[in-house]
């Protein structure tokens, strides 16, 4: 289908499109399997000014917005959705910066990361605040001009690649949820660490660690916003950066339906192409419709986010929550239509398997957004009159 | 560093079929591309451009439709373009073509360094670059693999050649045609493809390049053409399984019955 994207959305598309066949493609499997950061590739999406789509021009970017950005992260996702998130990853690192960080934090920090100079890490995740986000212990004492950080940052998407952390902690406890502050920290600051690094099911190309906050002193012109602004923060920055986890979910359902649709085509089984079987033609054109629904949804999310729509959480929500369901029942019937070739490493669909998995939980696991949608739902019920 | 790179549009012949009853090329839904080997002779000025400075003018002669390779080669990180388009060119042999991307050349004025891909891979002739510095009356080294050196005033290259290297000196102004060892092309930018998208690339025609008459066109090309055909289809080959010696047999056994030892 079209969407009457512009010239701008379609040479991204393209351009992601050369970089995934180029340069994701042929190493995807090696990655995977490894388990190792792709720098190379990472060089490759920086030198092509990907870093940059997202980031206002006045600071060295290409002035797009989230429907640009879920064109490159779907594009690329097609190919190898763990790549893709090395982008994934840095914008929504960036997202806070770019909507709360003071005039001196852009310039000192957007520039690097639209070059592609420096990667970007969302620190907000540990070990006893998952879902339940505000029950987060990391702890940020104010010290003279400095504040001091203690606590531990888990399951942290480019840790230990990234230069540049966007990390949330508690500034006053008794305030609950206004409590919290986010902070700009810099890999080298004194104090702070990297722990464990994870060994995951899928997205095995994205570096996940732990991040250790010793005694860590930050300036506190690194401060996002003000105290105490930590939790709206990141709750704005996650209704920005949601399609992007759709757009990614999106592009690993439609490189797995592409699979999908070339070997049905290939594929000879009693005499005939098993493309010609209309139990699998129905798998497919389910895959399909499902697939095409989940994209109308992203982009027009994506679009109203770019218009300037405020109250996006509703919508945000429902497009991450679809895109992911719908990409993990497109891989599991790929993998289906492959049969035995698709349960092997020699074919593409059990990565895309695993790779969409991490999609329905990261972000707001599928259950949080249901709420939030539901919460939404309600609340505008409840205004309107019967 | 003036740098000239001449390239040429062509249809993507990894992908294109022949009409087996006309043995025509079947041209509906045939991508064109810049030549692959072309994409080298861009990378490679495109370095040597970050290596001494300098500025970097694409060339090509072609259809108005070859504009699209132009913007290709912009987006890459050429600085400027020029697309070499009329009627009158239409039929030039690789004689015509080199003299006329010679006349264009002539009138840019200054230039150090033209890089030319080794050939084109829809005409496979390798004639047209150094055929350009034939016109021009400068050195050339073909079939580039490594530009080892380059100063002001002369450069010094290696040539990949059938049964080993060449390392050739050469002064400039140089014409070089290069082959696909020499580098690995880079990817456009998003920031290059926007400028290409916005770049003025300027259509010269004849009275442009003061050529004209019997010396462009198919009335400059002494080429005759006899025939074109596809080449003969070969039938899939036959595998004689068994032990060694058993299977030598078998095929002895073949090529006898088919008369053809």
């Amino acid at each position: 289908m079209k969407y009457s994207l512009t010239e701008e959305q379609e040479m991204i598309r393209d351009l992601c499109r050369i970089v995934a066949d180029e340069k994701i493609r042929p190493v995807a499997a090696k990655y995977d399997e490894e388990q190792t950061f792709p720098w190379d590739v990472v060089k490759a999406m920086g030198d092509a000014d990907l870093f940059g789509i997202f980031i206002p021009e006045e600071y060295g970017g290409l002035g797009g917005g989230v429907m640009e950005l879920c064109i490159a992260v779907e594009e690329l996702s097609k190919a190898c959705g763990g790549i893709a998130l090395a982008l994934a990853g840095t914008a929504l690192a960036s997202f806070p910066i770019i909507l709360f960080g003071s005039e001196e934090q852009k310039r000192k920090y957007l520039p690097d990361i639209a070059a592609g100079k420096k990667l970007a890490a969302f620190a907000l995740t540990e070990p006893n605040a998952g879902s339940d986000a505000a029950a987060i212990q990391t702890s940020a004492v104010r010290d003279g001009d400095c504040y001091v950080l203690n606590g531990t940052k888990q399951w942290i998407t480019n840790a230990g690649e990234a230069e540049i952390y966007t990390v949330f902690a508690v500034t006053n406890r008794s305030k609950g949820s206004r409590g919290a502050t986010a902070f700009l920290l810099e890999k080298g600051m004194s104090g702070f660490d990297f722990g464990k690094k994870e060994n995951k099911l899928g997205v095995r190309a994205s570096a996940t660690g732990e991040i250790i906050l010793r005694d860590c002193r930050v300036p506190k012109e690194n401060v996002l916003g003000r105290e105490g602004l930590g939790f709206l923060i990141a709750m704005k920055t996650f209704d920005q950066s949601r399609p992007g986890v759709a757009a990614q979910a999106l592009g690993i359902a439609q490189g797995a339906l592409d699979e999908a649709v070339f070997y049905a085509r290939e594929r000879v089984q009693f005499g005939k192409p098993i493309s010609s079987f209309q139990g699998l033609q129905f798998m497919l054109a389910d895959m399909a419709t499902e697939i095409e629904a989940a994209r109308a949804l992203v982009y027009q999310t994506a679009r109203a986010i770019d218009a300037g729509e405020k109250n996006i959480a509703k919508e945000s929500a429902m497009c991450k929550v679809f895109a992911s369901d719908v990409a993990m029942k497109v891989t599991i019937n790929a993998v289906q239509v492959l049969g035995g070739y698709g349960y092997m490493k020699d074919y593409p669909v059990e990565k895309m398997m695993r790779d969409a998995k991490i999609t329905q939980i990261y972000e707001g696991t599928n259950e949080i957004q249901r709420g939030i949608i539901a919460a939404n739902l309600i609340k505008e019920y409840a205004r309107k009159k019967k | 560093m003036q740098i000239i790179v001449c390239i040429k549009q062509v249809p993507d012949t990894t992908n294109i079929k022949i009409n087996p009853e006309t043995n025509t090329l079947i041209r509906e839904g045939v991508e064109c591309i810049v030549n692959p080997f072309d994409m080298y002779a861009i990378e490679e000025a495109i370095r040597l451009k970050e290596r001494c400075g300098g500025k970097i003018t694409a060339l090509t002669m072609g259809p108005p439709q070859a504009e699209s390779a132009l913007r290709e080669a912009l987006s890459l990180g050429v600085d400027e373009a020029v697309l070499i388009s009329n009627r009158a060119f239409a039929g030039s042999d690789t004689w015509a073509t080199s003299f006329t991307l010679a006349s264009a050349i002539r009138k840019i004025g200054h230039y150090d360094i033209i890089l030319c891909g080794k050939q084109a891979i829809d005409g496979d002739t390798a004639q047209v670059g150094p055929g350009v510095a034939a016109h021009l009356n400068i050195p050339q080294i073909t079939f580039v693999k490594k530009i080892e050196e380059v100063t002001d005033r002369s450069i010094r290259a290696e040539r990949m050649m059938e049964e080993g290297f060449q390392i050739l000196e050469s002064p400039l102004p140089v014409l070089l045609t290069v082959v696909k060892e020499i580098n690995e092309p880079r990817l456009p930018s998003l920031r290059g493809k926007m400028k290409a998208r916005k770049a003025d690339i300027p259509v010269w025609g004849p009275e442009d390049i003061d050529v004209g008459g019997d010396q462009i066109g198919l009335n400059g090309s002494p080429t005759y053409v006899a025939k074109i055909f596809a080449p003969e289809r070969k039938g899939s080959g036959k595998i004689f399984r068994g032990d060694a010696e058993e299977a030598v047999d078998q095929l002895i056994h073949e090529l006898r019955s088919g008369k053809l030892i």
